[in-house]
């Protein structure tokens, strides 16, 4: 008996000390947790996109905690139904989320333009733009390998007839496509009634032409129908100035005017989806 | 002088703990991926393994020699290092959270890592007096360091290069971990004739 009382109390008294040491640290050392992080953490989509311009979703949940002038309506995937759980969590007015969905820029699908090489490298535009600028005649149009697509985290890219098209339903407006895609040809927009140019070559009229039926030849003729003067061409491209455009008297003559068809009415309203 | 030096040198080198002794390997493994976390790690082990020593000697020496308790070796060496790992988990969580997060779910398994047990009972085995067993115990710790930082530099490598499919991951991992290990069989024997 007494050998067993021997072996347990040194054990005992090990343990008592081991515990009273982590005791004393885990409250002399102890990290406070705003009680609220989890909570706003879990209303964020947890896409990670870095839209709202923090390290991921952790980030700007962090962010919101700690610094009472976030705003709240970052999350574009997220839209208004996370700023409005926000503004629940953490008391503050409500704000609206612009909602944005990405267009691509470019619209020479292999119907309309052609391959300058046969190109057989890694499926991948980043790679291919390396050589020679992209199989594509045109130099700066979509070259239709797909990084955008393996970006997408809501698979709403695919790629077809060798260009990247979007799908406006599936879109959450992250904008990691637009900062994939080598040639840049991707941006966000708001999600109303847009007109949207579909070209990016800054090739002169005559050698877009030539490289594409559907680019933009920079006639300048959308600047003249403009009642705003929200189109300018600029480097041989029409370039259009969003924030002029919802006033616009006369919505769509650009797009009827434009002599290649490369302006186009796109009707993204009420299209941008909370996941 | 030089005693210490041959100890500190062959814990490094020859029987290194992870490489020669096949102790701590799921660290190895596990956290060598990448440099930092790699090295973090590292420094958390050489850490808990000098205190555990200059704790667990003590208590071999005072409490369980002289009252006969030595059987108890292996579990009251365990609850102290098990609570070292705890104090060094709240110590990181406070004062390097980042590193604390890449360390994951590893800073707790040295609580059972064998090669912090390891360097404690065998200095104990030895018969190291208490200056040996923290030389052994810092030769021992550096020795895992080498091992990460280098293996980390040979997984980086790894990754980078094109490898048959059915090796990729786990299987070239183990391989390269075979073929620095081997590596390693060259020091025998080296460091005790340096001196002599």
């Amino acid at each position: 008996m007494t050998e067993i009382i021997m072996a347990v109390i040194p054990v005992v008294i090990v343990g008592i000390i081991c515990a009273a040491v982590l005791v004393v640290a885990s409250k002399l050392m102890a990290v406070e947790e705003n009680e609220k992080f989890p909570v706003i953490r879990q209303c964020l989509p947890g896409a990670n996109c870095g839209a709202c311009g923090f390290a991921g979703c952790d980030g700007y949940a962090k962010a919101l905690c700690d610094n009472p002038d976030t705003p709240i309506n970052l999350c574009i995937p997220g839209a208004d139904n996370v700023a409005k759980q926000l503004s629940e969590i953490l008391g503050v007015e409500f704000a609206d989320v612009a909602e944005q969905i990405a267009v691509v820029h470019c619209s020479g699908d292999c119907t309309h333009t052609q391959d300058k090489y046969i190109y057989q490298g890694i499926e991948s535009c980043a790679a291919a733009k390396l050589l020679y600028g992209g199989k594509g005649s045109c130099t700066y149009g979509c070259m239709g390998l797909g990084d955008c697509a393996n970006a997408c985290p809501q698979n709403a890219i695919s790629v077809i007839a060798n260009a990247a098209v979007i799908n406006p339903v599936d879109c959450v407006g992250c904008g990691l496509c637009t900062r994939t895609c080598p040639n840049g040809l991707i941006s966000l927009v708001t999600d109303t009634k847009n007109v949207v140019v579909t070209c990016s070559n800054h090739d002169k009229g005559a050698v877009t032409r030539k490289y594409c039926f559907n680019g933009c030849i920079g006639c300048k003729k959308c600047e003249r129908v403009c009642p705003l003067n929200a189109i300018k061409v600029i480097d041989n491209v029409a370039v259009i100035d969003y924030k002029k455009c919802p006033d616009c008297p006369n919505f769509g003559i650009c797009a009827e005017n434009c002599t290649t068809g490369c302006i186009k009415i796109s009707d993204l309203h009420g299209l941008h989806s909370v996941k | 002088m030089t005693k210490f030096i041959i100890i500190l040198l062959s814990a490094v080198f020859i029987n290194n703990y992870v490489l020669s002794r096949f102790l701590g390997i799921c660290p190895f493994l596990g956290v060598s991926k990448k440099l930092d976390s790699a090295t973090g790690m590292s420094l958390a082990v050489i850490f808990v393994m000098l205190m555990a020593t200059a704790v667990t000697f003590p208590i071999q020496k005072y409490l369980l020699e002289p009252n006969n308790l030595v059987y108890l070796q292996t579990i009251v060496f365990i609850l102290v290092i098990a609570a070292l790992v705890q104090l060094v988990e709240i110590v990181l969580k406070k004062y390097i959270p980042s590193l604390h997060k890449s360390l994951g779910v590893y800073l707790p398994l040295i609580t059972t890592n064998c090669a912090v047990l390891g360097v404690t009972i065998l200095n104990i085995d030895e018969g190291y007096n208490f200056a040996e067993a923290m030389v052994n115990a810092l030769g021992s710790g550096l020795g895992f360091f080498l091992a990460m930082v280098m293996f980390s530099g040979v997984r980086s490598t790894i990754e980078g290069s094109d490898i048959p499919e059915s090796f990729k991951g786990l299987p070239i991992t183990l391989i390269a971990a075979a073929i620095t290990s081997l590596s390693f069989m060259g020091f025998g024997g080296v460091i005790e004739n340096l001196f002599a």
